[in-house]
């Protein structure tokens, strides 16, 4: 049987600052965010980024964490009771073992942005594998109203992994080719993924290209996105996080249908879940916690 | 802080929200839902806070528009009990 | 008068041919990429089944989500609407009416004649409908008409906790890797839709004279879920489930 190609599959990596000598520092801290498709290990030296993982999650969370955080440490001399103070967040973060207090990724999302983009940031967009947060936050990164839509695929990865499967095109390369189109065409009409696909194979059928499908399925997803936004409301500066966030086809499309341009960040999008908790587990070891 | 528990999908927008700010800690709206959708939590959005309040059950927050439906018949409906009982108004549903 | 009922559903168009309120002849095929050219195709085998030709028909009605792509139709009704006028007919007694079809379902509560008094409907998200129950024989690898047999093979009651289709795929997929059993996934899958439909029933009323229709009362493992979440030992369903709409849609047009 020929090797199944996986459409969905975005690449593992980790960073180390490149000067910094953590022997030095007096406060080590560290977040991991176990998420339902990947998860991230980040540690703080006196509340500055170190080190970070960003890997895809495994069947068990537990093993997960262990080996984000192992990623994250890998060739820095630094071991895993070095670090005082261990936060776990996203979907398994009741599963870390080595954690002194699991956040909810809301509130650690909110505290990760503020960090990336800086403290004007009001409101935070995570689009994540599973789930869409619509975030607002206050000048601390404190969580001032918020929703989170985990009940449904649209609008979240995993609709868009469907839709790069079922085209048959890696992910990564969805957002690009959504643009190669001679013109916008209307966005896909059905919000479930279930029917969106269906849809998908119709349109394909009656002769629209790929490309053509995938800009209206984006189109779909940027204006499923802006209207969940609007429950909340969304207050300039504006952040996005989470994996989607990489993935023009929407962020672009989404930000000409907010009229909003989205701040940029020098970080990955994907490390703000595990940031804001290492950033709470270096407030609660300044706190004596 | 504003919490919106629940979700949208193709169907439509099911949001019970509530006012952290405005709730008083008091409970009263735990017992008054019949279905239990609600409890008394420390505040998990604000982990720096000690604070109880009242929030939607986590096994609930994905399947409320169903849990909530015998409070909204599709006429007559009349007040709902959860709202009812929030002497501060605290809680609000979006559908 | 010979009149025609056209059920254009999402996935069959049903097509039911009446007289005088008898029922002539009855015909169904799949909905296919053009709804149009499926509902004439039905049309043409009912036809012929009746051994009547095209022009005896004094007149058609659309029903189903397709039914304003039908250009020859005479007039079209609500879902709701026919489904409720052809339970009543079939079953004069049913109050609450409760159909359950590919892409959509819906509870009725009407009156002796049919009409409509209050409705809730489940449209737009998979998780409440057929769709539902077909994605899940296809994560569990069997055949869709074999879901329901092998739910009942179930011995105990396991939780899904999923409310999405799409990720209910994954859940099922990652409850094979852990070896439960197939009979108990599919009790669990026919569990879950039963809840949704029952809490649209009890948003119209729960009446003990309800009865079921459309395609999925076509599924035991379905009925038995709903039997046990309504809380009723029995329950009627339709002889012919998916036909009822088309039927009431045939008795409008006379």
């Amino acid at each position: 049987m020929a090797e199944m190609q996986e459409f969905w599959r975005w690449t593992e990596y980790n960073w180390r600052h490149p000067e910094m000598d953590w022997r030095q520092g007096k406060r080590i801290a560290s977040g991991i965010d176990v998420g339902s498709v990947s998860s991230q290990a980040l540690v703080l030296v006196d509340g500055q980024i170190f080190a970070f993982s960003n890997l895809r999650t495994g069947s068990n969370s537990p093993d997960s964490a262990h080996k984000a955080i192992n990623g994250a440490l890998k060739d820095t001399g630094m071991e895993l009771n070095n670090i005082k103070y261990t936060v776990g967040t996203g979907y398994g973060r009741v599963n870390v073992p080595f954690a002194n207090r699991a956040i909810t990724e809301i509130a650690c999302h909110a505290r990760g942005a503020n960090f990336m983009a800086g403290p004007k940031v009001r409101t935070v967009l995570d689009m994540g594998g599973q789930d869409c947060k619509a975030i607002h936050c206050d000048e601390r990164g404190k969580v001032s109203n918020f929703l989170m839509n985990d009940k449904c695929a649209a609008g979240t990865g995993r609709g868009m992994e469907v839709m790069a499967d079922l085209l048959s095109i890696p992910i990564k390369d969805i957002g690009d080719l959504s643009y190669q189109v001679d013109q916008e065409p209307q966005p896909v009409s059905s919000t479930c993924v279930v029917f969106a696909k269906s849809e998908a194979l119709g349109l394909m059928r009656s002769g629209w290209s790929k490309n053509m499908v995938l800009a209206a399925y984006c189109s779909a997803m940027a204006h499923r996105v802006s209207l969940l936004l609007g429950r909340i409301g969304v207050e300039d500066q504006f952040f996005i996080t989470g994996g989607i966030a990489k993935n023009p086809g929407v962020v672009k499309r989404l930000e000409k249908e907010l009229g909003i341009q989205a701040v940029k960040s020098q970080y990955d999008s994907q490390i703000a879940g595990a940031l804001g908790a290492a950033l709470f587990a270096d407030t609660l070891l300044q706190k004596g916690a | 802080m504003i919490a919106n528990y629940g979700y949208k999908d193709g169907s439509g927008e099911f949001f019970i929200s509530i006012d952290t700010d405005r709730c008083n800690s008091c409970g009263e709206c735990v017992p008054a839902c019949p279905p239990k959708v609600l409890e008394m939590a420390t505040d998990e959005y604000d982990p720096l806070s000690e604070k109880t309040v009242a929030t939607v059950r986590e096994e609930e927050r994905k399947k409320i528009k169903y849990t909530c439906a015998p409070c909204k018949p599709a006429s007559g409906r009349g007040a709902l009990p959860c709202m009812a009982a929030c002497e501060p108004g605290a809680i609000a549903h979006s559908w | 008068m010979i009149t025609a009922g056209i059920d254009v559903g999402a996935k069959t168009v049903k097509v039911v041919l009446m007289e005088d309120g008898k029922i002539k002849a009855k015909a169904k095929v799949l909905s296919g990429f053009d709804q149009e050219e499926s509902a004439k195709a039905a049309l043409g085998q009912a036809l012929m089944e009746a051994g009547l030709s095209r022009e005896a028909i004094g007149s058609i009605v659309t029903t189903g989500n397709g039914r304003k792509a039908i250009s020859y139709a005479t007039d079209d009704v609500t879902e709701a609407r026919a489904a409720a006028l052809g339970a009543v007919f079939l079953y004069p007694s049913a109050r609450t009416v409760i159909d359950v079809g590919a892409e959509e379902s819906r509870a009725i509560k009407c009156d002796p004649s049919g009409k409509v008094l209050d409705f809730a409907v489940n449209e737009k998200c998979a998780a409440g409908s057929g769709a539902f129950t077909e994605a899940m024989a296809r994560a569990l690898e069997v055949p869709l008409e074999e879901l329901g047999p092998l739910s009942l093979r179930s011995t105990q009651t396991i939780p899904m906790n999923a409310q999405c289709t799409v990720f209910a795929e994954s859940e099922v997929v990652s409850l094979i890797h852990s070896k439960t059993q197939k009979a108990d996934i599919a009790r669990a899958v026919h569990d879950g839709l039963s809840s949704r439909v029952v809490a649209m029933v009890r948003r119209v009323g729960l009446d003990p004279e309800l009865v079921l229709v459309g395609g999925v009362a076509h599924n035991p493992g379905f009925v038995e879920s709903f039997k046990r979440t309504v809380g009723l030992d029995n329950v009627r369903t339709a002889e012919e489930p998916e036909f009822v709409a088309a039927i009431g849609a045939a008795l409008t047009a006379g």
